[in-house]
């Protein structure tokens, strides 16, 4: 009686797992009953291919809730499927490396064709993604880089160099070339963030900034409170500071709110990397009188492109190869230090002027 | 009733996805989440005293910045990982000591205090920066293989048939019990109540450490704030287990068990992309559903009074 009890509720705990959450989860396996003289080879070659014939292909965005990330991954899912090809898109619910490792070793064991992934961090992710390669599964990155040995290729949204020293001259121009500034990244292991204040400060070395100083690098984790906090406590540690240089979309949102509740508009600056949808009203306030930023949707969709180019054998990751990134035309796959990248293009200011326009766009 | 699940839950698994009845993957799997069930372990102990440690997290991050701060600066890698496992002990010791000093404090006021205080200090040695770059063979910790078998399903085995005897077979193991259900007639009896407290605080904190060792391997660096949340998932293991937190019920076996069960129900999820918010709210259902479970069964039996 008892046990027939139980039973029933485990049962109805299992139909309840599976109508919950067979709605919306991208399966490829929905008949169960087809499948299931499948299940005990599980050994094998991948076999990859849907019903279809269409190649898996997966994104590991940096976590949940970040816009930025969204716009880029749906972006993705547009060229994946303009490839004929079926999209898988995953997110951690924390910024972390631990997070990504265990969703690629998931992807690993689904036999995905190519997974493309925003690293939190550059180098954590080795084994988990070698271990990709060895099984046949294509690996590139996106946005934030992982080491060249654990990838076949990156997408550069912009040329770091450019992203870096662009932010420093547009503080520069802001706070008339004198007084302390601050940068509010992302983690601390955020690659990409990484590589722009090496170049931040590669720029800082010019005498002509002789009277700007760099205070401190603060890290808001991504995370709208954490970042909403770090800039409070940037303001309450330097008094006199007068530019905060915020390279990550949630980063400079963050500022924008904090820097307009305090009523500190035209006495610190605000500049970096925003969405326009996010920072328009900042713009039009003109607590932040410009930024920069490239086109998410397009970043997303060129890594989508890539990896269907990668899937079909088009190209391998070495330098020189071109393919057809759809709508954005050719590209070619040019060596950067120890790898290869395919670049999207430069940086793009907005500012009062344009900034109309674009906030409805992304 | 957990078998139970656990071999439901493995077979919804295989149905949903093609992929999931894979000997090898689904041992890869275990790598995954293993690194916190070292936790478990000890924390069956704290539970069936009738107390909790939330601290363990904390003592995670602290023991992997210690390491990787000191390695930085030169020391050994063998040194640098003994060091870690020191700094885990002292902070179990610390909580346990804390807890039996001060009686008018409960266990949860101490080690919420302590679970404060670990990852501040492991915030002041790093800020928020990473540590890391460890010598290329500590990697195998996490992730290396002794004949296709993870070495941390094997390291963990030999301490859950460790903790398992400690438990089920020695005298310390039933005196843990009975302080469970009362600890004043424990007192009374001659039971050194204060000394085994302090033990157990001091074994759940050198895990703790054997957790950070494995973790750091699998992420090659540390920040202050990894294991964030692992309080909680250890907690819930050892509830879903079977273990009461009213003190004095429970067996090693049911958060063994249900380490699997949470795992692979991770992992299989995670094999059809089920987005990682809707997994937690599957997970925190799971939990009530296993809690509520064994008080239904003695709802059943009074209702036979009444007929």
């Amino acid at each position: 009686m008892k046990r027939a009890l139980v039973i029933i509720l485990v049962l109805a705990l299992a139909v309840s797992l599976l109508a919950g959450c067979g709605q919306n989860a991208s399966q490829s396996s929905g008949q169960n009953s087809e499948k299931a003289s499948e299940q005990n080879s599980g050994q094998g070659k991948p076999q990859g291919e849907t019903k279809a014939g269409k190649m898996r292909i997966a994104l590991i965005v940096k976590s949940t809730g970040n816009p930025f990330m969204e716009k880029m991954a749906d972006g993705f899912k547009t060229a994946v499927e303009e490839g004929g090809n079926e999209a898988i898109l995953k997110a951690p619910d924390q910024p972390t490396a631990e997070a990504q490792i265990q969703m690629i070793e998931e992807l690993i064991a689904q036999k995905v064709n190519a997974i493309a992934v925003s690293a939190n961090d550059p180098d954590a992710l080795q084994p988990a993604l070698q271990k990709a390669m060895k099984d046949g599964i294509k690996v590139l990155s996106l946005d934030s880089a992982v080491n060249a040995e654990s990838r076949m290729v990156h997408i550069q949204q912009a040329d770091p160099e450019r992203i870096g020293r662009i932010q420093i001259q547009a503080a520069y121009e802001m706070i008339g070339g004198e007084g302390q500034i601050a940068v509010l990244s992302a983690t601390s292991q955020a690659t990409n963030q990484n590589t722009w204040i090496q170049w931040m400060k590669e720029e800082l070395k010019d005498p002509k900034y002789a009277k700007m100083e760099l205070v401190k690098v603060a890290y808001g984790d991504d995370l709208r409170d954490k970042s909403v906090s770090e800039t409070e406590g940037l303001l309450k540690s330097y008094p006199n500071l007068k530019a905060i240089i915020a390279p990550t979309t949630v980063g400079i949102a963050a500022a924008g709110k904090v820097l307009t509740d305090k009523g500190l508009k035209g006495k610190v600056y605000l500049t970096g990397l925003g969405l326009p949808s996010e920072m328009a009203e900042y713009i039009e306030s003109g607590v932040c009188p410009w930024m920069y930023l490239w086109n998410p949707i397009d970043l997303g969709y060129l890594a989508g492109c890539a990896a269907n180019a990668l899937v079909k054998g088009d190209i391998t990751g070495k330098a020189g190869e071109k393919f057809t990134a759809g709508k954005l035309g050719e590209r070619e796959v040019i060596q950067v230090g120890d790898g290869t990248e395919i670049m999207l293009g430069d940086p793009f200011k907005f500012d009062k002027s344009n900034i109309e326009e674009w906030k409805n766009v992304y | 009733m957990l078998v139970l699940i656990f071999i439901v839950i493995n077979v919804i698994n295989s149905n949903l996805s093609p992929y999931y009845l894979d000997a090898a993957q689904l041992l890869d799997a275990t790598m995954a989440f293993l690194d916190k069930a070292f936790i478990v372990l000890p924390m069956t102990f704290v539970i069936i005293l009738g107390d909790i440690d939330i601290s363990v997290a904390s003592t995670v991050a602290l023991s992997a910045v210690i390491m990787a701060v000191t390695y930085n600066h030169g020391v050994s890698m063998v040194l640098a990982m003994i060091i870690c496992l020191l700094v885990g002990t002292v902070c179990g010791f610390i909580n346990g000591y804390l807890i039996v000093k001060f009686k008018e404090l409960s266990a949860v006021i101490v080690t919420l205090s302590t679970m404060i205080i670990y990852r501040g200090i492991a915030y002041i040695i790093l800020k928020d920066q990473a540590a890391g770059k460890f010598p290329t063979w500590y990697q195998f910790l996490g992730w290396g293989k002794i004949g296709g078998i993870p070495l941390i399903l094997i390291v963990f085995s030999i301490f859950a048939i460790l903790f398992g005897l400690l438990l089920h077979k020695t005298t310390f193991g039933r005196r843990v019990y009975a302080m469970g259900n009362n600890i004043t007639a424990c007192r009374f009896s001659g039971v050194e109540v204060d000394k085994i407290k302090v033990i157990i605080y001091t074994l759940t904190g050198f895990m703790s450490a054997v957790t950070a060792l494995f973790l750091t391997s699998r992420m090659g660096s540390t920040r202050p704030n990894v294991a964030i949340g692992y309080e909680l998932d250890v907690i819930a293991t050892v509830v879903l287990g079977g273990v009461s937190s009213a003190g004095g019920k429970g067996r090693i076996i049911g958060p063994i068990i249900s380490v699997f069960l949470i795992g692979f129900l991770r992992y299989g999820l995670g094999l059809i992309n089920v987005p990682s918010q809707e997994l937690l709210i599957i997970i925190g259902l799971l939990l009530i559903f296993a809690v509520m479970i064994p008080n239904l069964k003695i709802n059943t039996k009074n209702l036979k009074f009444i007929k």
